[in-house]
């Protein structure tokens, strides 16, 4: 189980000096075998909150606690250890790291080429044609994206966190997508926890969480919250009033 | 009892025991061991240090091994190695030099190696280099190859130097003929107060002719490294070079481009880049398990391999 116990975070302009709230005041839970999704308007803290749990950016103030352990001053690699995985937005590029090695590591054991056919196959790709390729520029967007949430399958921790998973990957079923979270909640018996903001993924969640402006705005099951929150399209004053005409 | 000559002969060219096919094994100046094969012929040159390398035309899937071994310190040698390969040949040479030096003086290995490669010939070759040893007299190492390739022919030159050399100079030049293509992948790696100096001269003389030079490199500690590449277009061809370095603490990376069209269909690109570790590959492997000093060595690793 996470919890997040009045999680702040600022960063300081570096020209101006001045302070800027970036989340404010976070408490949340997430309990284990559960599928949650963190969704809301883009610049609205979800990234950094993602970041913060998995320990690449340290909170300002509040606690966060992990199977009730504080992990709060944990760096990430202790986080990783602990069983916290993380699926970047954008994937990182390695020259020279094939994709073989990188599952490797994501696994933390040798792998055949079996298994790795089994971790590539889950996100669409023929394991023959990747695993000695490497993680570079050569590869897609979406390739890159596949990979990096094959990668995070591999490592078979009790929570993983993905970061907006469903962009680049157009080509790919999102029935295969959606049924890859179910099976690592279920497979793993750990924790879910996406930053999305496509229906489908939001429509398949025990839990929404929606992160505005730097807080947490509401909470709840899909039923109570997914009308809401698709019919409240957020929209500028001129795009309302040509909404109008 | 594995003695530094069998360390260095294992690094340097995978060698456990005596080679299969043509070989010539160099200790200190003396020749160790030396076979010629019906195809392969190796003889000692009469008026200067090294040997010659006669390859029949048309032999195919045979191997050439010629490693250097140094371990007396203060021992310094200057070796010409010519290698005449016929006509439709594909073979495969394997060189590379390795000096152990436990003492004071400077021991120090400058090979010049020439290629003369036939008409429609492959080959490949592949040169290691390598020092190590407790003492405080200089390793170096000055390799040169100079590459003349004929019509259709191809030779792919893939040299690794990856640790325990002070100071290298490492020169390569080459002629290609028509629709001969020369390909280069060299992996450096300097640390310490190390140097290295790579040297590229290309002449792409023959029309189809085409060549790629790619290097990676990483730098550590306060060492220099000094990359320079020229290629001259002389005909319809097409030529690339590619420096990508990592630099890391104190040390000093430079990539010199020197491309040059002298035909209107000469098709030129150089690419240099060079920088530190991205954080985003740290972070990457951190999130993975891997602490900072692990993630470090396995993007150095990745990067480096061949």
């Amino acid at each position: 189980m996470l919890e997040l116990k009045n999680v702040s975070y600022e960063v300081q302009n570096e020209s101006s000096l001045q302070k800027k709230e970036i989340l404010r005041n976070i408490t949340m839970v997430i309990e284990d075998h559960t599928f949650v999704v963190i969704t809301g308007p883009n610049g609205g803290g979800k990234s950094t909150l993602a970041k913060i749990i998995m320990g690449i950016e340290q909170p300002t103030s509040g606690r966060i606690f992990f199977d009730g352990k504080d992990i709060t001053n944990m760096d990430m690699t202790e986080r990783a250890r602990l069983g916290i995985g993380f699926a970047f937005q954008q994937p990182v590029r390695f020259k020279g790291l094939t994709i073989r090695q990188l599952l490797k590591m994501a696994a933390q054991k040798d792998l055949n080429t079996e298994q790795l056919c089994e971790y590539l196959s889950e996100v669409g790709l023929c394991a023959v044609d990747y695993i000695n390729r490497e993680m570079d520029g050569s590869l897609s967007g979406g390739e890159l994206k596949r990979i990096e949430i094959a990668m995070l399958i591999a490592r078979g921790v009790k929570l993983s966190l993905f970061d907006e998973p469903e962009a680049g990957i157009d080509l790919w079923s999102f029935n295969n997508l959606i049924r890859v979270f179910e099976e690592i909640r279920d497979t793993h018996h750990g924790s879910v926890v996406i930053i999305s903001h496509q229906e489908r993924i939001l429509d398949i969640a025990d839990k929404l969480i929606v992160v505005a402006d730097g807080g947490i705005t509401a909470e709840g099951s899909k039923d109570e919250l997914l009308p809401s929150l698709l019919a409240g399209t957020q929209t500028c004053k001129f795009y309302q009033r040509e909404a109008v005409r | 009892m594995t003695t530094a000559v069998d360390t260095i002969l294992e690094k340097v060219a995978d060698l456990k025991e005596k080679p299969k096919g043509a070989y010539n094994i160099r200790v200190n100046g003396k020749s160790e061991g030396r076979k010629s094969t019906p195809n392969i012929m190796i003889t000692p040159k009469e008026n200067s240090e090294g040997i010659d390398i006669h390859v029949k035309p048309g032999t195919k899937g045979e191997y050439v091994h010629i490693p250097v071994v140094v371990d007396g310190s203060g021992y310094t040698e200057l070796v010409y190695n010519d290698f005449y390969l016929g006509d439709g040949c594909d073979v495969q040479i394997i060189a590379g030099c390795g000096i152990h030096n436990d003492g004071l003086h400077l021991s120090q290995h400058d090979g010049i190696h020439t290629f003369h490669v036939g008409k429609a010939a492959r080959v490949k070759y592949i040169e290691k280099h390598y020092g190590e040893g407790n003492g405080s007299g200089e390793r170096v190492l000055n390799p040169v190859t100079v590459v003349n390739l004929e019509d259709d022919s191809y030779l792919e030159m893939e040299t690794v130097q990856i640790e325990g050399v002070d100071s290298t100079k490492r020169v390569t030049k080459g002629t290609v003929g028509k629709n001969a293509s020369l390909v280069v992948k060299e992996v450096l790696m300097t640390s310490g107060t190390q140097s290295a100096t790579t040297e590229f001269e290309v002449l792409l003389d023959g029309a189809g002719s085409s060549s790629n030079i790619m290097s990676r490199s990483v730098a550590k500690g306060k060492s220099r490294q000094v990359f320079l590449s020229k290629i001259n277009g002389n005909n319809a061809c097409a030529g690339h070079s590619e420096c990508d370095a990592i630099i890391m603490d104190s040390a000093c990376v430079q990539a010199i481009p020197e491309i040059t069209a002298n035909h209107v269909d000469a098709s030129l690109i150089h690419e240099a880049a060079i920088g530190k570790i991205a954080g985003e590959q740290i972070i990457k492997l951190r999130t993975l398990g891997l602490d900072r000093e692990e993630a470090e060595k396995a993007i150095v690793d990745g990067f480096l391999r061949t």
